[in-house]
């Protein structure tokens, strides 16, 4: 194992067990899995541990608005094939959790890290990876977060002359934009339904066009990039034409487009789409998003949803009315606390589901969707709403916090 | 009221729609039509021209470099200008707000001249960005009741002679210049630094452009009830921060 070839100096050796140690307090503390708080005493001990980790691995990074998890996760069965794999499966994307997960994996020959976006550039400089896989870019908590455009910025300017190869989604102008200073690219049309963070060009700020799937703009010829791999209807068509079918457990047209991108990275490691595909399917559900559960006698899907560009693609997998719809909406640090993005959400898709509202900001859903002119209950809390559902699977969608909240009362 | 529908534009989504902004767009139709007032909603892009013959036009709030695209292309465009000459209403948030000024600090960190239709200036603050829910007193000429809303600017907008502040604030920073004015208005062009949509936080101020476009003292009533639960929820939150 590669891993055993170069061991960790000594003062890296420390500060993983420190940190081992500290997550174990934390976790005996009941305060969570301990990652974070583990990974934060080991870099403050070895500031390099990170890289110091990373020399051994084969890495690739995970960055997105939506869909890191999920991806992180396809990307991580489909690289099993090839050995072993270590990776922040549950989603800690900072720095710290990112170390306390590589920490955890000395005989792993491949990591594959979802990173948060504002720190995808510093992560690329500490761990040289030798794949980036990138997806898409949109607003997300924006009375926190840099500006969406920014962020892309930001990106292209950290990830100019890398020496990974970047797996950028050629659908999104801000990917396209962020992804193209760097030397070598596979561009991948994956798809992308929510457009509305990209009507000015990225390098001009011309408006650009958007006949059928194509993009560019009119004023400086900034434009689509030809897609060597593409996301068409169920299949995968790699750079050599051939069309492979994406059969996953997980739900929707986002996911397939995340399995068509983790494809495309999956070969760069040398693994072929087929056999990445096929590994992919053992996907059931990540960290509780897609899960079905069973409560109070009801079966209820459990869909993540953090955004205007989420929910947007949420709309698009939920089963069709009469199938109940649960909403939950919560404004807490982690969420952001401004709820006006519920404005950038169409909620008329939901015309003809039975609504039922709860979360600690259920009244801002009730005036939304009483302006969207549709019918709704609003309720106390989910045994309520789960309570006067009518019959049918109950497809409930909610933001973070209040996803982990709903988790927490179904018992998942 | 006249027998033609209400004409409502929405100044460039495509560089002013990022903070739910629309809300307001949507709130004034939805209101309008309860009161069986026809609506016609017009998205107009940046290149496309501004309709001079509107009633009610709505801008939102947008990142800085958008800003400043949509400061340029409103000037050149004139038809903004042409619409409030002929009586037309606007209603404006956060960045267009600062357009609708004499001038704003743009992305380069230069002043950018904006349309000069309301006497504000903005210029940028250096301390803390003002982010959070904000409850202010409107100015009683309007008879309104309080505004409660959210913020999330970096700007500080100095009121002239030409405009009246909208407001005044109880908690939080409205125009940031520390003497507890929130936004401007004059006759016709409002400006606001709320979001949340500030019209689905305060129904009674689509009503009152309504009114206004309209030209009628009153409305038939509406349903309120979610409009009040929120506003009763929001203006606690507002007075006891966290």
């Amino acid at each position: 194992m590669a891993g055993n070839s170069e061991p960790l100096s000594p003062r890296a050796k420390l500060a993983v067990t420190a940190g081992k140690a500290a997550a174990a307090v934390s976790r005996a503390a009941g305060r969570g899995s301990g990652s974070v708080i583990g990974g934060r005493v080991a870099l403050k001990l070895d500031p390099d541990l990170l890289a110091a980790l990373a020399t051994h691995l084969d890495v690739v990074l995970v960055s997105a608005t939506n869909g890191k998890t999920t991806t992180t996760r396809l990307l991580a069965e489909a690289l099993r094939a090839a050995g072993p794999v270590v990776s922040n499966a549950l989603g800690a994307n900072m720095p710290a959790g990112i170390t306390s997960a590589l920490a955890g994996g000395s005989d792993a020959r491949f990591g594959v890290i979802e990173v948060d976006e504002k720190y995808l550039a510093g992560v690329a400089r500490d761990v040289n990876p030798k794949a980036i896989a990138l997806l898409n870019l949109s607003r997300d908590q924006l009375d926190r977060a840099a500006e969406t455009r920014m962020l892309a910025e930001k990106w292209r300017e950290g990830l100019a002359g890398t020496e990974a190869i970047v797996i950028a989604n050629a659908d999104d102008p801000l990917i396209t934009w962020a992804a193209s200073s760097c030397p070598t690219v596979v561009w991948v049309a994956a798809g992308q339904e929510w457009k509305d963070d990209a009507w000015s060009c990225p390098s001009c700020g011309g408006v650009l066009q958007r006949p059928s799937e194509d993009w560019f703009c009119g004023e400086c010829g900034f434009r689509r990039p030809i897609p060597t791999w593409a996301l068409s209807g169920d299949h995968v068509v790699d750079p050599y034409g051939a069309a492979w079918p994406i059969r996953l457990q997980l739900p929707g047209r986002a996911n397939k487009s995340n399995a068509a991108v983790s494809a495309a990275a999956a070969a760069a490691f040398g693994v072929e789409p087929k056999v990445a595909l096929e590994r992919m399917y053992a996907v059931q559900a990540v960290a509780g998003r897609y899960d079905v559960v069973s409560f109070l006698g009801r079966d209820i899907r459990l869909l993540l949803a953090k955004n205007p560009a989420g929910w947007l693609e949420t709309f698009s997998l939920i089963d069709g009315p009469p199938a109940p719809v649960l909403l939950s909406v919560n404004a807490r640090g982690a969420d952001g606390t401004d709820t006006s993005w519920l404005w950038d959400v169409d909620y008329t898709r939901l015309s003809g589901h039975p609504i039922f509202v709860v979360g600690d900001r259920k009244l801002d859903l009730a005036v939304r969707l009483e302006v969207a002119g549709l019918q709704f209950r609003v309720c106390a809390d989910v045994d309520e709403a789960v309570r006067n559902a009518p019959a049918g699977r109950i497809e409930a969608i909610a933001n973070y916090t209040a996803f982990q909240d709903l988790r927490r009362r179904v018992g998942n | 009221m006249s027998d033609s529908s209400l004409r409502v534009v929405w100044v460039y989504p495509d560089l002013l729609s990022t903070y739910g902004d629309q809300g307001n767009v949507l709130v004034v139709e939805r209101r309008a039509r309860q009161r069986r007032v026809p609506v016609t909603r017009l998205d107009v892009r940046s290149d496309q021209p501004i309709p001079t013959s509107g009633d009610i036009y709505l801008i939102g709030g947008g990142e800085d470099r958008p800003q400043r695209l949509a400061s340029e292309r409103l000037r050149r465009d004139g038809g903004l200008a042409r619409a409030v000459e002929n009586g037309a209403i606007v209603f404006s948030v956060c960045a267009g707000y600062q357009i609708l000024g004499h001038e704003f600090v743009n992305d380069l960190g230069r002043p950018e001249p904006g349309l000069g239709l309301l006497d504000v200036v903005s210029v940028r603050g250096e301390g803390e960005r003002c982010v959070g829910d904000v409850l202010a007193d409107i100015d009683p000429a309007l008879g309104l009741p309080p505004l409660t809303g959210f913020e999330n600017h970096q700007g500080i907008t100095h009121v002239g002679r030409g405009a009246k502040p909208f407001a005044r604030t109880r908690f939080g920073n409205g125009n940031g210049t520390g003497d507890g004015t929130e936004g401007a208005y004059n006759d016709t062009v409002f400006g606001t630094y709320m979001h949340g949509p500030v019209m689905a936080r305060n129904p009674q101020i689509a009503d009152m452009l309504i009114k206004l476009a309209l030209d009628v003292k009153a409305l038939p009533p509406a349903d309120d009830q979610w409009y009040e639960a929120l506003r009763a929820e929001r203006i606690a939150a507002a007075s006891q921060p966290a």
